[in-house]
């Protein structure tokens, strides 16, 4: 059986895992960026904060992915088996490159900047919203961008925990010792990543401040 | 937010009596201000000065001599640690530091323009934050261009990236005069620019400064814009006044660090012929 014909044969059950692949995605990535986000707006104030969420968030990133799903099916309301506990895993996965990116745009401003803001009267909350904001813009949004890429390859491991998505092909593929199989997920899931790579790429130049 | 220690400092922020706000006139008094609780020497010691309205005094100083540390004392970006500075008569403590900072001008090196703003949105900034209405603000922003030399059908609408550096220190001067304060401060402004934009500059100001009656506070370490710009010369070294002078003045004193800077004049002064 070549790849080929697998892919004619198989490809409602293929698109349907994509769907749900993206889905998972997206709910993961929407809940990282609502968190992260204003985490990262807050740690630029707060030195102890910003110690133990950097700290949390990278010891979140060590944890190899197939353990962090393991680890989180006994813990009760988030964990289980299924998606919950899967969107639960990617969200700790996707947090790191959001807040240090958040973080670092937030501060990574022009100090003379700041400074001609702060002289010409704006509040702090001020400063945020219509100075540091719109200048750290896309470095937050580059993080947001390796944080999708690497939560839509984690998420194929998210079907060990029947998570479902496209890496239910790929570990039946890897049973099967077949390669048809395998790349029926894989290929799928490398054509995400590729296709959000670029889209965000794209979003991050447009909101680039020159 | 700073404990204060000190009585006066625990007055309530509103004045009963404010003072008439046309006499924009700054007044140090007993000014030191070190840093927390730093065993270092102070960066400016025992500063007594008055700047009266209308004047432009500026601050001559070697690098680290404390003038920037003096100019932000006035706008409430550091407050004294002791001694009192009295912008309107009343003790930069006790203001409102927003509302202070917006009744005052401040242009420092490089501009500091906002790089995500046009140009008119950076000089509408401070109308825009005291809610002006837009007709207004479109209005204001024209005759600061025009008034600082730039054409606003042809500026406008420009990001900072796309003007020259004496470009953008004439967009910071027209900010600084946006919501027409009484009291400008200016840190090096034209300390980053070729010397005939410099030069250009200078004279420009000069004029601007004699029309618009401004108070200002120039800080410099050239002592020829010092002379060209000023009407009190006040000289700084380590922190405190050597001496207080007009400008014709000031090339007559006495004094090692006075000698220094005239010596600056002449490149040629000292060297083995």
């Amino acid at each position: 059986m070549t790849t080929w014909t697998f892919f004619i044969e198989h490809r409602s059950e293929i698109a349907e895992a994509t769907l749900s692949h993206l889905t998972l995605v997206i709910i993961a990535m929407g809940i990282a960026i609502a968190v992260a986000v204003p985490l990262g707006m807050l740690i630029v104030e707060h030195a102890t904060l910003r110690n133990i969420a950097l700290g949390l968030a990278s010891i979140f990133q060590t944890i190899p992915s197939l353990a962090l799903f393991g680890f989180l099916i006994p813990i009760p309301f988030i964990g289980g088996i299924g998606r919950r506990t899967a969107i639960v895993a990617l969200v700790l996965y996707a947090l790191l490159p959001i807040l240090r990116n958040t973080y670092v745009g937030l501060t990574g401003i022009d100090p003379a900047v700041l400074e001609a803001a702060k002289a010409m009267g704006m509040t702090g909350t001020q400063i945020l919203w219509r100075v540091r904001l719109p200048l750290a813009l896309s470095v937050i949004l580059a993080g947001i961008r390796t944080a999708t890429i690497i939560t839509i390859g984690v998420a194929t491991i998210a079907a060990a925990i029947g998570a479902g998505g496209l890496g239910t092909f790929i570990f039946r593929g890897v049973a099967m010792v077949s390669d048809a199989v395998i790349l029926a997920g894989a290929i799928p899931a490398a054509l995400l990543a590729l296709i959000a790579d670029i889209f965000l790429g794209w979003v991050e130049r447009r909101l680039k401040v020159v | 937010m700073m404990v204060s220690p000190a009585g006066w400092r625990c007055q309530p922020k509103m004045d009963a009596n404010p003072a008439p706000p046309l006499q924009a006139t700054i007044e140090f008094s007993e000014v030191t201000y070190r840093i927390a609780p730093s065993p270092a020497p102070a960066i400016v010691s025992d500063i007594s000065l008055t700047i009266p309205h209308g004047e432009t005094l500026i601050l001559l100083g070697r690098s680290g001599s404390g003038k920037t540390t003096l100019l932000k004392l006035v706008n409430a970006l550091l407050l004294p640690t002791g001694g009192q500075v009295l912008v309107q008569g009343r003790s930069t403590s006790n203001w409102d530091a927003i509302r202070l900072r917006r009744g005052i001008g401040y242009v420092i090196q490089e501009a500091g323009l906002f790089p995500h703003f046009t140009v008119a949105e950076n000089i509408g900034l401070v109308p825009t934050l005291e809610k002006w209405d837009k007709p207004r603000i479109t209005a204001r922003v024209e005759e600061l261009l025009t008034l600082v030399g730039l054409d606003p059908r042809d500026f406008a609408d420009r990001r900072p990236h796309q003007l020259s550096g004496g470009q953008r220190q004439r967009v910071g001067v027209a900010r600084a005069l946006a919501a027409d304060p009484q009291i400008l401060l200016m840190d090096e402004p034209f300390g980053a620019l070729d010397p005939v934009t410099r030069a250009e500059l200078q004279r420009e100001f000069r004029a601007l400064a004699l029309r618009l009656r401004k108070t200002i506070v120039f800080v410099t370490h050239d002592l020829r814009e010092a002379l060209l710009l000023a009407s009190q010369i006040v000289l700084l070294q380590a922190g405190r006044i050597v001496c207080t002078a007009a400008p014709q003045e000031f090339l007559r004193f006495d004094h090692p660090e006075v000698r220094a800077f005239t010596a600056s004049l002449d490149p040629a002064a000292g060297v083995p012929a």
